[in-house]
């Protein structure tokens, strides 16, 4: 493998990872943008997909195609039910309270799934048949096409939703301002039962696509949260297209930490690379930097 | 330099540029407070009255332009610093600490006039006990002063609108300014409690603190004010007297103009 | 003496005899793993809880100065006080190198930054095996001996953790009530009118960072020369999470928060495991429950538990006063 093929290597399989992370991310900044909530559990929703497509799979013998829907959907149903009975009973709480209930959600949810799933690592079969794509010395796996085309569709059609649909639009005015939105006659409070909906899918979504590469436990939830939850703050919180691009770069970081420097040294890598750029820009990549109104 | 001279040279601004990007907030604009005395700024929306306030305290960065405090050059410095030459200022949208009682809102207003560091707060040593009780004195006076002492151990944030408005004042009164710049002080309150806000701004420059103020309510503004400076468009369109700006064609021109 | 010392002091006194009422050394454990945790708790909320200022990383410096004077004195045979000082030394120096750059970072972008850095301090713990032990850690740390006393026993570092505890205690809750105590909250509700006052508050943020960091310093120092072993996972980011929930839960901008917060949230596990496999369940439900029904905290709630209860004595004490006071007439 020549120089250029083995980074071409490292930019496929990190892109693929980061895809979940920018899905994960995407979720991120819906809910923050509608509540100003960091919602803890997002990386449950990402295990919850993987982990309830494998059983589904295994204890169901529910088909793969219908395992995949079937477990999104599910997911994004926890997602309304913890809006609807730890969030919105406490609505007009500093969102640190909220941030904190967001984490024993997570708990909670982690600790349900042990329990369901054991501690066991689960994989879940590709989604199409074939060896992989050989790509000028590097190889692609037919699952990292799924996964960059599944992640493409989905920030498609949140473009299409935010732009184009009234309650997209609706979403967006409540993130710029609850108040006005309210007095403007959007219902609040299905915006937020809404975003709660959208974030524990696009979670879910990321979840199932990458568990075929990277296997999946009960307990994969915490890193991904972190990993989600950065991607979205170096692309600049409240800015969904910032969060997948964000979680894409930080895939790629980790994957070329991994292979010029270390394996275990990866995420310090990311990580470090990571800091430096919130030095340089303190508002994320694509926030925008506000001007302090005095 | 004659005594009258220096007087006038007292608080100072020359030649205040300011651009965002390509556009101009304030342009050449020049002001000069006499020492013990009330300056008022006033103009049209979106004149750059709040915006030379934020220059002259430092949390703009003018492009051109100099500002004086008795002889001292303020300009180019940290709002902190700035406030260290003895000028201190109110906010149009209200920055009380509502995590705070009235009383120590005004005790953390006095910042600056104790001098006692960690050793002395962490031992607890006398000087610390000292300077605490000065603080606490000066405090009290200053809610005395705007007349809020009954409410002194209430949380902040419960105070009335009005009442926080006062607050602010004694906040600012607590740090011993030189110069006090308010920004809107009448904006919200009724017509009874701005007439008593008139006369309380009057009392603060008998106290030998000199006042700017920016404000929209030009009977207020013509009652107190000893000097008024007219901006529009980020320039000094007017200056002088009540009486004499109320005159003034370019001033009747920019209010008529708004209309 | 004021009221707040006054509290303080019992407090003391309650702790003191504490030992004595216990039924078996299993409580003593708990108690002296809560104790380092209330000295975390307690620095972790003068940043947050009074500079308003969010640490996702501070199980970084609890680690930094564990680590530190475990390697000093347990690989290189320094003496134990040495290699505390040492400990504390390097943590709060990575603390304010740390500071310096991240505190320009607001809300959100803080928390990650300091998470950030946690993870990557986490990863060298890890990863820098011959220096660390690596995931399985590093054993043969001495038991805390000062002046040539060993406190080898339970009971003996139950009182050297908590003793410490009160006197970080008695520093935060001087700060907190001092110019810079205020000047601190400040910073918390407006930057803008803190600063406007004198408040150099980046110069006051970075002093709070980095003595909350000598807090855990201190705290890491104490547990390694404890438990004589640490491993990377006591240092994660879910330590992190878990101080930042100790302070929240235990009520932001309150040190008696920080205290209750330390000690239920130590307690709770070991309450729960009687139900072994259910008990993460019931902590997390639990954890929910406390911040949807207590939004000021365990310290508000404690507060008003007291209310009420001195309003039932003051109303008995009311009705039997006829009677009493007719007999001392």
């Amino acid at each position: 493998m020549t120089a250029a093929s083995a980074l071409l290597q490292y930019v496929i399989s990190g892109a693929t990872v980061g895809s979940t992370y920018g899905l994960a991310a995407l979720g991120f900044t819906v809910i923050y943008n509608t509540t100003e909530i960091i919602n803890f559990a997002q990386g449950e929703f990402v295990m919850l997909g993987g982990m309830l497509a494998v059983f589904a799979l295994r204890w169901g013998g529910v088909p793969l195609p219908l395992a995949v829907p079937l477990a999104v959907l599910i997911v994004t149903a926890v997602g309304v039910l913890v809006n609807r009975l730890t969030i919105r009973p406490v609505q007009g709480r500093s969102p640190l309270t909220m941030i904190i209930i967001t984490i024993g959600v997570s708990i909670l949810l982690r600790g349900g799934a042990m329990l369901i799933f054991g501690k066991d690592t689960f994989s879940l079969p590709a989604f199409s048949q074939g060896g992989p794509i050989d790509l000028g010395g590097a190889t692609l796996l037919p699952q990292s096409l799924w996964v960059f085309g599944i992640t493409l569709l989905t920030v498609l059609g949140m473009k299409f939703f935010f732009d184009r649909t009234l309650t997209g639009k609706a979403m967006l005015a409540c993130a710029c301002d609850r108040k006005a939105a309210s007095l403007m006659g959007i219902h609040v409070d299905s915006m937020v039962t809404l975003s709660f909906a959208f974030s524990a899918l696009v979670g879910a979504l990321g979840g199932v696509i990458l568990a075929p590469i990277t296997l999946t436990a009960y307990d994969v939830g915490i890193l991904l949260g972190v990993k989600g939850f950065a991607a979205c703050i170096l692309g600049g919180l409240g800015n969904p297209f910032g969060a997948v691009v964000g979680g894409i770069l930080l895939g790629i970081l980790e994957s070329l930490g991994a292979g010029l420097v270390s394996s275990g040294y990866k995420d310090a890598v990311a990580f470090i690379i990571m800091l430096a750029l919130l030095f340089w820009r303190p508002s994320g990549l694509f926030g925008s930097a506000r001007a302090e109104r005095v | 330099m004659s005594g009258q001279a220096h007087k006038e040279m007292y608080f100072h601004g020359d030649g205040i540029s300011l651009r965002f990007g390509g556009v101009t907030a304030l342009s050449g604009v020049g002001f000069h407070v006499r020492r013990n005395s009330l300056q008022a700024i006033i103009g049209p929306n979106g004149a750059g009255k709040t915006s030379l306030f934020n220059v002259i305290t430092g949390f703009y960065r003018m492009d051109e332009g100099e500002i004086h405090l008795d002889g001292s050059r303020i300009s180019g410095l940290a709002p902190h610093v700035v406030s260290r030459h003895g000028i201190v200022r109110t906010f149009q949208n209200l920055e009380i600490f509502t995590n705070m009682t009235v009383l120590e809102n005004v005790l953390t207003g006095s910042h600056l006039l104790a001098g006692y560091g960690p050793l002395d707060f962490f031992l607890r040593t006398r000087r610390f006990f000292r300077e605490e009780r000065e603080l606490r004195e000066r405090a009290e006076g200053c809610l005395d002063f705007v007349g809020l002492s009954a409410h002194r151990d209430l949380p902040a944030g419960q105070l009335p609108f009005g009442s926080q408005r006062l607050l602010e004042i004694a906040r600012a009164l607590a740090a011993e300014p030189r110069v006090l710049l308010l920004d809107e002080p009448a904006a919200g309150l009724n017509m009874k409690e701005t007439s008593a806000l008139g006369g309380l701004i009057r009392r603060i420059v008998d106290r030998g603190i000199t006042v700017v103020m920016v404000e929209h309510d030009m009977d207020l503004v013509m009652r107190i004010s000893d000097r008024v400076l007219v901006l529009n468009y980020g320039e000094v369109i007017a200056g002088g007297t009540p009486a004499e700006v109320q005159k003034d064609p370019a001033v009747v021109a920019a209010y008529l103009g708004e209309e | 003496m004021d009221g707040h010392n006054a509290g303080l002091l019992a407090f003391a006194a309650a702790a003191a005899v504490v030992p004595f009422l216990l039924p078996n050394d299993y409580y003593l454990t708990v108690l002296i793993v809560s104790g380092l945790y209330t000295i975390l708790a307690v620095g972790l909320n003068l940043l947050m809880g009074y500079a308003g200022q969010a640490s996702l990383g501070h199980a970084a410096f609890y680690g930094l100065s564990a680590y530190t004077t475990g390697i000093l004195t347990g690989t290189h045979g320094w003496p134990v006080w040495a290699g505390i000082a040492a400990g504390l030394a390097l943590s709060t120096a990575v603390a304010y190198l740390i500071a310096v750059p991240t505190l320009k970072l607001r809300g959100n972008y803080l928390a990650m930054g300091t998470l950030g850095f946690g993870i990557i301090v986490y990863i060298v713990f890890n990863e820098a095996t011959e220096l660390t032990g690596g995931p399985s850690g590093l054993t043969g740390i001495p038991k805390l001996n000062v002046a040539g006393k060993v406190f080898s026993s339970d009971r003996e570092y139950y009182y050297v953790v908590w003793g410490a505890a009160i006197l970080l205690f008695l520093l935060a809750q001087n700060l907190v009530r001092s110019r810079m105590g205020r000047a601190l909250r400040a910073i918390h509700t407006s930057e803008t009118a803190a600063s406007v006052l004198g408040v150099d508050t980046q110069r006051y943020k970075i002093f709070v960072f980095v003595l909350s960091a000598f807090y855990a310093a201190v705290g890491g120092a104490l547990y390694a020369h404890y438990v004589t072993f640490v491993s990377p996972s006591t240092f994660s980011f879910g330590t992190s999470v878990l101080l930042v929930t100790m302070v929240v839960l235990g009520g932001m901008a309150s040190l008696w928060g920080a205290v209750l917060g330390a000690l239920f949230l130590t307690f709770l596990p070991e309450w729960l495991r009687a139900i072994e496999n259910f008990d993460i369940l019931v902590y997390g439900a639990i954890l929910i429950a406390c911040m949807m029904f207590l939004p000021g905290g365990l310290a508000e709630g404690a507060e008003r538990l007291w209310g009420a209860a001195a309003s039932l004595l003051r109303r008995a004490g009311a009705a039997g006063r006829p009677a009493g006071g007719g007999s001392a007439g």
